[in-house]
């Protein structure tokens, strides 16, 4: 079931990924791309192989990936999303601890660090807590991603998909240099995946 | 539409196989020569078309085995896959996303609809008049004024391009000519295969004798020695094969030179808009796809001009 949803979403976002800067091997990773449909965390984790595929769990949204059966379904059964709280955060359901439990499982993460969807070509500033990640497990691996033209296969607030052709282009990973400060690393974690859309 | 097989058939098909058997022989022993790292990936691009060849007659040939739906299947799917292509290269914008879920949805098939129940009427106008007013209709609901014209324009001119126009090939199927009832599906495999004999002959006579370009701002691989060779060879072989149609030989002659003609322009054209939007071609416009629009792009310009000739002339 799960293969079949990957190549349902292979099949309609016509996807090929590009692997530039990494190669996809088993080796505990956060995948960091901009955000630009609904379309980008399936899409991402669909391009994976298979084997990389089980152990790597996309960051999503609660309130939107839990509203209805069929995405509580796809957030859970299929893509195994760690569905984290937008708006009402606390200590307990802190999203960062829950992150950083995944990764000491030995399982990679998808995040979108721009916090929500936009619709240009341009990643808007990173929030979040991609620099603590970085900080607190130096050991993982941190690699940009580009998604391209997806927004226009399916726009936020769109319900049927456009059988366009989308791109994921995959750069090299970024180290947190010693003593870098949180707006710092964002910015070059930025760049890094804006200058994907060139290569 | 009913399709039968006979020894004519047989023998078209035979002769594609064995052109197709040699030409693997013949890159197979071009790629064990030494050489220099051009003469390495022509060889190498050259093969990489023969083995998409054979890909290509393999389901050509399963698709008329099915019967004439099998065709239309074929060449829907074919329209659909130049039709996503064509849009990703384009400048749509959020407020397109209705107009582009009606084209791939509703437009595209219903085409293809009328093809397979041979309304002809309805087929002929279907696209260039209810497509054309329902495109920028659809378009103004999303609210969008920015580049309205050229946005409405360019969906416009894909679904003429990749839908309207390829499919006059299948529609040949729908043809009632005296004489050659059940018998079209050879038209079609007689055009589809003098269309792509004359592309291949362009490429191959441009590449061993080619100098003088033709267009060298629109594409600097068309050359006279290619244009004329490829024009005058394909033509040759559409007129040798004239006992698949229902045409005389010098009927088959005149029909095959209208085709290449067609094609070339088309190529032409396709190249032109390539440019216009930055991309080499639709193979590398989203990298490792393999750019069904390249392969189509002399088929679009002849299979309306074929289409109607024979219409006009022999039913």
């Amino acid at each position: 079931m799960t293969s079949l949803v990957a190549f349902i979403v292979r099949l309609v976002s016509g996807l090929q990924a590009r692997w530039l800067g990494a190669e996809p091997v088993d080796c505990q990773r956060v995948y960091f791309a901009n955000h630009t449909s609904t379309l980008d965390a399936a899409v991402l984790w669909a391009a994976l192989p298979p084997l990389i595929r089980e152990k790597t769990r996309p960051v999503a949204a609660k309130d939107y990936w839990s509203a209805n059966s069929v995405r509580r379904w796809l957030a859970n059964d299929i893509f195994r999303a760690l569905l984290i709280e937008r708006r009402k955060v606390t200590i307990e359901n802190n999203p960062l601890r829950e992150m950083l439990a995944v990764l000491d499982e030995g399982e990679s993460l998808i995040i979108f660090p721009e916090g929500g969807r936009f619709a240009g070509p341009e990643p808007q500033e990173f929030k979040g807590g991609l620099f603590h990640l970085a900080k607190d497990r130096p050991q993982v691996q941190f690699v940009p991603v580009y998604l391209e033209n997806l927004n226009r296969i399916l726009p936020k607030g769109k319900l049927l998909p456009v059988p366009l052709l989308g791109s994921i282009t995959v750069g090299s990973p970024i180290k947190l240099e010693t003593g870098e400060t949180k707006t710092g690393f964002h910015d070059r974690a930025r760049n890094a995946v804006w200058s994907l859309h060139l290569a | 539409m009913n399709l039968t097989f006979d020894n004519e058939t047989g023998l078209l098909v035979g002769g594609i196989t064995a052109v197709l058997i040699l030409a693997s022989l013949v890159g197979w022993i071009l790629a064990r020569r030494p050489g220099d790292h051009e003469y390495r990936a022509t060889i190498a691009n050259l093969n990489a078309r023969t083995r998409a060849w054979w890909l290509m007659v393999v389901i050509f040939l399963l698709a008329m085995l099915s019967g004439g739906i099998g065709s239309v299947i074929l060449f829907g799917l074919t329209s659909f896959l130049a039709l996503r292509e064509f849009i990703t290269m384009t400048p749509t914008k959020r407020g397109d996303h209705g107009t582009l879920l009606w084209l791939f949805f509703v437009i595209t098939p219903i085409q293809y609809g009328l093809v397979a129940v041979g309304w002809y009427g309805l087929f002929a106008i279907f696209i260039p008049v209810y497509a054309f007013l329902f495109v920028p209709l659809r378009s103004v609901l999303g609210g969008d004024c920015e580049r309205f014209l050229e946005r409405t324009a360019t969906i416009q001119w894909a679904l003429m391009i990749c839908v309207y126009c390829v499919s006059h090939a299948p529609a040949l199927l729908t043809l009632e000519i005296p004489g050659f009832e059940g018998q079209n599906g050879k038209l079609l495999l007689y055009f589809v295969l003098v269309v792509q004999a004359s592309d291949v002959l362009q490429y191959i006579w441009g590449k061993t004798l080619g100098k003088h370009k033709i267009a060298p701002a629109v594409s600097p691989n068309k050359t006279w020695e290619g244009f004329l060779g490829g024009v005058a060879t394909a033509t040759l072989l559409g007129t040798a094969l004239w006992w698949a149609t229902p045409f005389t030989p010098w009927q088959a002659a005149g029909m095959s030179l209208a085709v290449t003609l067609m094609g070339f322009a088309g190529g032409l054209v396709m190249s032109a808009i390539k440019r216009d939007r930055g991309v080499k071609d639709y193979g590398t416009l989203i990298q490792g796809h393999g750019g069904v629009m390249d392969r189509i792009d002399s088929l679009c310009f002849s299979a309306p001009v074929f289409f109607h000739l024979t219409r006009y002339f022999f039913t």
